[in-house]
């Protein structure tokens, strides 16, 4: 870089073309007569902007937090002694249980059923897409709560079911009030609960895929399934993966509802206790830390399964190797409410 | 092949039409291509030049006319009169003889460059797949990549993934390759590069069909030129005649632009 000269030189002892870096006439140069020189300018520490609006809104928000925390732990009617006498209580663990198998069976069985309405949506046969819209719009408008009535109270509407030709003779009939027990009629009303959303999930995540990927795999030679199973399908994970979390997060809980018809999960195995004893706060903590658990370690594991579909993406692990990160980097990383590892959106941003 | 079908050429294309909606892309096209050909499609965009080579491997299916590949009939079987369209595993047999590359590459981002070039010799072929990498590193090397097979598409250049794209379709060994604006989604100092694989395919007796814009590559490399406009084939021949003296007013007014 080139000395600055003294202010103002007269133009005619300085043409332009030999002192390019110098301003030109009429610059700002003349508007302050404190301009700083290079070397100042050069020399300067930088400061960035600060907020402090933003640290005083943190500021307010952590005095409301210690708020929360004191009156959670001063409050004597959180009864935190009760929450800890039935933590582990048998009846809670197996309404627990409850719970779990019965997410995960409504889950398997709604993808699956998920991906095929999918796949009838995104077909070339007209009858087929527009069954498939059908589907999704009938039972994305009909609460999950009425579903599983409607299911619950299937004998009343049909006594019995019998097996035939459609519209021709039957061979065998079955009563239906011993066939819909709370548990079926919990585990068909959510599984087609979860097969309408998942459809759409799907079908996003395949469209999210290029097209291009599909031609390429048929100009290969490979088959149809392959390019599904090896190709379209591990391309659409990322864009499935997040709302899928979403849905298993949801569905988790969603699964209390069959508290109202007795099915003994874990929302309802701690309302009989408490339908007992009338302690009703603290069996309902029970519940949330059970809850609140398990959902912690369902985000964790979105996690691990969102970075392994990230490979070759440039926002993906960087090559040769994984990073590895502390529990908390990932709970921090993946917890909406912690926010996101500076460090490691950074490196992201930069691979 | 043999000498005894040396005169039948590997690509007979005749009355080929296909419409998108009510517009016409392609008017009964006529093309043969023999074995050992160059064939390089010009004209400006929105000819048919794309369709007409995707018609080759049946990514279209056109509305009339046909296509033979090696002298079967692409996408269809003849039977009483009428042509019934392939099942999907029967076309997929025809595909895996032609090799493609895409304007975009299309390399499959979530393999690695080594299994990108062995799927579809793996899942295709059902060649091992010990054997099938082996053969990749080659192909690899011969397209300048050797020692990039871990890398992953994204971490390549332009220039290095469309290289990667000709060695992946080079990997199943097919009998004509065709390529569809090689260079088009490049860098300007990246298209010789792929030129230069293109070239060196060409002088190895490769049969192939291109969809391009450089003219230069055209007149080196070409053994016919066909020129279309509008979905017709308004000139074809030697290059040394398509390229210097175009007799149709379309080719000469295109030519001028580009060059």
């Amino acid at each position: 870089m080139k000395p600055q000269p003294t202010p103002a030189p007269p133009p005619a002892d300085a043409p332009p073309a030999t002192t390019p870096k110098s301003p030109p006439p009429g610059a700002p140069v003349v508007a302050g007569g404190d301009r700083p020189s290079d070397e100042e300018l050069l020399a300067a520490r930088l400061v960035p902007l600060r907020h402090p609006g933003q640290w005083a809104s943190a500021a307010v928000l952590l005095v409301l937090l210690a708020m929360l925390v004191n009156t959670l732990l001063t409050n004597k009617r959180f009864e935190w002694g009760t929450v800890g006498d039935y933590f582990l209580r048998s009846s809670v663990l197996h309404g627990l249980a409850l719970t779990l198998w019965l997410t995960g069976a409504v889950m398997a069985t709604g993808y699956l059923l998920g991906i095929g309405i999918a796949a009838m949506r995104l077909s070339g046969n007209r009858v087929l897409r527009l069954l498939s819209f059908g589907y999704v719009w009938l039972i994305r408008s009909v609460p999950p709560l009425v579903q599983l009535l409607f299911w619950y109270e299937l004998a009343s509407l049909y006594p019995t079911l019998t097996l035939g030709v459609p519209f021709g003779p039957h061979f065998a009939s079955f009563r239906t009030a011993h066939l819909f027990s709370g548990v079926l009629a919990a585990y068909v009303a959510l599984s087609l609960d979860v097969a309408a959303f998942s459809a759409e999930i799907v079908r996003g995540g395949i469209l999210a895929v290029d097209r291009g990927q599909t031609e390429a795999a048929q100009a290969l030679g490979l088959g149809r399934g392959r390019i599904f199973r090896r190709i379209v399908l591990p391309q659409a994970m990322p864009a499935i993966i997040p709302a899928s979390g979403n849905l298993l997060i949801g569905m988790l809980k969603a699964t209390s509802i069959v508290s109202v018809i007795a099915v003994q999960d874990l929302l309802y195995s701690t309302e009989l206790i408490y339908q007992q004893n009338f302690r009703v706060v603290p069996l309902l903590i029970v519940a949330t830390l059970w809850y609140i658990a398990l959902t912690t370690l369902l985000s964790i594991g979105q996690f691990f399964i969102e970075r392994y579909y990230a490979r070759g993406s440039s926002r993906g692990a960087p090559p040769g190797g994984r990073q590895h990160r502390g529990l908390l980097a990932v709970a921090r990383e993946n917890l909406p409410l912690l926010g996101p590892v500076w460090s490691g959106r950074h490196q992201a941003g930069l691979s | 092949m043999t000498a005894g079908t040396a005169r039948h050429p590997l690509v007979r294309v005749r009355g080929l039409t296909k419409n998108f909606g009510t517009h016409q892309v392609l008017s009964g096209v006529d093309l043969d291509v023999h074995e050992g050909e160059v064939a390089v499609l010009l004209g400006p965009s929105g000819s048919g030049k794309s369709t007409l080579l995707r018609c080759v491997n049946h990514l279209e299916r056109p509305d009339a006319g046909f296509v033979e590949v090696a002298g079967d009939l692409v996408g269809y079987r003849h039977d009483g009169g009428r042509l019934h369209e392939l099942r999907p595993r029967a076309i997929t047999r025809q595909r895996a003889r032609v090799g493609m590359v895409f304007q975009q590459f299309n390399l499959f981002p979530h393999l690695t460059v080594l299994e990108n070039l062995t799927e579809a010799p793996v899942a295709v072929r059902g060649i091992p797949r010990k054997q099938a990498a082996a053969r990749a590193r080659e192909l690899l090397e011969r397209v300048g990549l050797g020692g990039r097979e871990s890398a992953y598409p994204k971490r390549l250049s332009g220039g290095q993934q469309q290289r990667v794209a000709i060695a992946r379709a080079l990997a199943m060994e097919p009998e004509l390759l065709l390529f569809d604006e090689p260079t088009s989604a490049l860098d300007p100092e990246l298209v010789g590069e792929v030129l230069a694989v293109i070239k060196d395919l060409a002088v190895s007796g490769m049969t192939m069909i291109v969809v391009t814009h450089e003219i230069g590559f055209a007149r080196e490399v070409a053994d016919t030129v066909v020129f279309l406009d509008d979905g017709r084939i308004v000139e074809s021949g030697p290059p040394g005649e398509v390229l210097t003296a175009p007799r149709h007013e379309r080719a000469r007014a295109f030519l001028s632009a580009v060059l």
